[in-house]
């Protein structure tokens, strides 16, 4: 009953997605404000999303049905999982079980495959084109991710996060120090391509490729997407706060949340876009390069 | 579709920019809905490159022999509810073109056209106008 509860409502489905709506009415009233517009209202994703429900869905000829409506699911299913465990950790450090970080790894590239999958199912040229530029874009980020989450889990010596919560708890945030900050920057700039945000929203360009993967989805299916991509500005970089600078409360926990959430959306706004081989070449070389000096730095004790 | 919906489509109306053969005057009055001047993300409106994410259609252009039957593919391809609005003169009924070999017939008898917004080209705001009162009317259905 306790675990049905905080998977749909708090801290999963509902909380995720009441927080990921404010993110992107944040994100997209941020990006108004420093392009001198005014901007959305409030209940903005509200309104998309209700609007979405009444759509009528149209599925594309000669295609797969089923994997071309269940994808945007397992995506949801994915992306309320890991804000279960993250903000229950972030919460009581001690609640959740052995090796939730490599769970947490593994459950957070799903909504990128179910996006692969769900573009490829479109049997559509240019949502093709997306979906391949996504998988690329996944073979790019996903060795530096991993390598600055190490950076945490050596230093506090466990694959848990509630125990990597506790270690920076009692010993100070880890951001403070050498190591700490090195691998935080290979890891914003690796979250960045996880939300595919600009500089690295090549699979779904809106300019070359109109929507990307998501092209042919319409109605309840593509609420979904949008709903999931909301949930990920969310809940991604509180993961990144949980691992490199957790508060002891609460409030100073999403506080905290806020402050990478701007710089997110500060690089986006402030970045144009990159093609892929440039992406692919950014991330094997300067990302790599930092997070394999952070790593270097947390063995050397820094 | 319920009333709940309904409400929602008319604060969040995604746009869909259908060129059909115009000559590019009304599609740059378009754009400048979209610019800090005129800003239509106030109310909700933004314009998205897919006609499956569309709930409008924005026509511009004389209906030819190329591209009436492409306009009423693309017409049919809108996830329904979705309205259709003539932008320009050329889309409300020919303009000087009415007269032209290549002139099949009037926007209005290829798609059902729910709004005009007459000019050669209109002005942003006459087009902001035209919106509005066309949310109006969906609310009144």
């Amino acid at each position: 009953m306790k675990a049905l509860f905080n998977i749909l409502v708090f801290p999963g489905f509902l909380f995720a997605s009441v927080a990921g709506m404010i993110a992107i009415y944040v994100d997209r009233k941020v990006s108004a404000r420093v392009q001198w517009r005014k901007g959305p209202p409030l209940f903005q994703p509200v309104y998309d999303f209700v609007k979405l429900l009444g759509k009528e869905i149209n599925v594309p000829a000669e295609t797969s049905v089923i994997t071309f409506l269940a994808a945007p699911f397992f995506a949801l299913a994915a992306i309320t999982l890991v804000s279960t465990i993250v903000w229950n950790n972030i919460i009581a450090p001690q609640s959740t079980f052995v090796g939730d970080l490599i769970v947490v790894v593994y459950l957070l590239a799903i909504p990128s495959i179910a996006v692969i999958v769900g573009g490829f199912a479109s049997n559509n040229p240019i949502a093709s084109i997306g979906a391949s530029r996504e998988m690329k874009l996944i073979l790019s980020y996903e060795m530096p991710f991993i390598l600055s989450i190490l950076v945490p889990v050596i230093k506090a010596g466990s694959i848990r996060i509630g125990d990597i919560v506790n270690y920076q708890i009692v010993n100070g945030p880890l951001i403070g120090s050498a190591a700490g900050i090195t691998a935080f920057i290979s890891g914003i700039l690796c979250v960045q391509a996880k939300l595919s945000m600009a500089p690295f929203d090549i699979p779904e360009a809106e300019q070359e490729i109109i929507a990307g993967p998501v092209l042919e989805y319409s109605g309840l299916p593509l609420g979904i997407f949008k709903l999931t991509k909301w949930m990920m500005l969310f809940v991604i970089p509180s993961f990144l706060v949980a691992l490199f600078m957790p508060g002891a409360t609460f409030i100073g926990n999403m506080l905290r949340y806020v402050l990478v959430l701007v710089i997110i959306i500060l690089i986006k706004n402030t970045n144009p876009r990159i093609k892929i081989d440039q992406a692919v070449k950014f991330f094997w070389t300067w990302v790599t390069g930092i997070a394999l000096l952070s790593i270097v730095l947390v063995l050397l004790g820094r | 579709m319920s009333k709940l919906t309904l409400k929602a489509l008319t604060k969040s109306i995604n746009v869909f920019h259908a060129a059909c053969s115009p000559c590019n005057n009304c599609d740059i009055e378009i754009l400048d809905c979209l610019t800090p001047r005129f800003d239509i993300e106030r109310f909700g409106m933004t314009l998205v490159g897919s006609i499956r994410h569309a709930d409008a259609m924005l026509v511009t252009g004389v209906p030819n022999m190329k591209t009436a039957k492409r306009i009423k593919y693309v017409y049919e391809q809108m996830p329904k509810p979705g309205v259709v609005i003539a932008i320009g003169s050329c889309a409300c009924g020919g303009n000087l073109f009415r007269h032209s070999y290549n002139f099949v017939k009037p926007l209005d008898e290829i798609i059902p056209v729910d709004a005009y917004v007459p000019g050669c080209p209109p002005k942003p705001e006459a087009m902001i106008a035209g919106i509005v009162k066309l949310i109006k009317a969906i609310q009144k259905k």
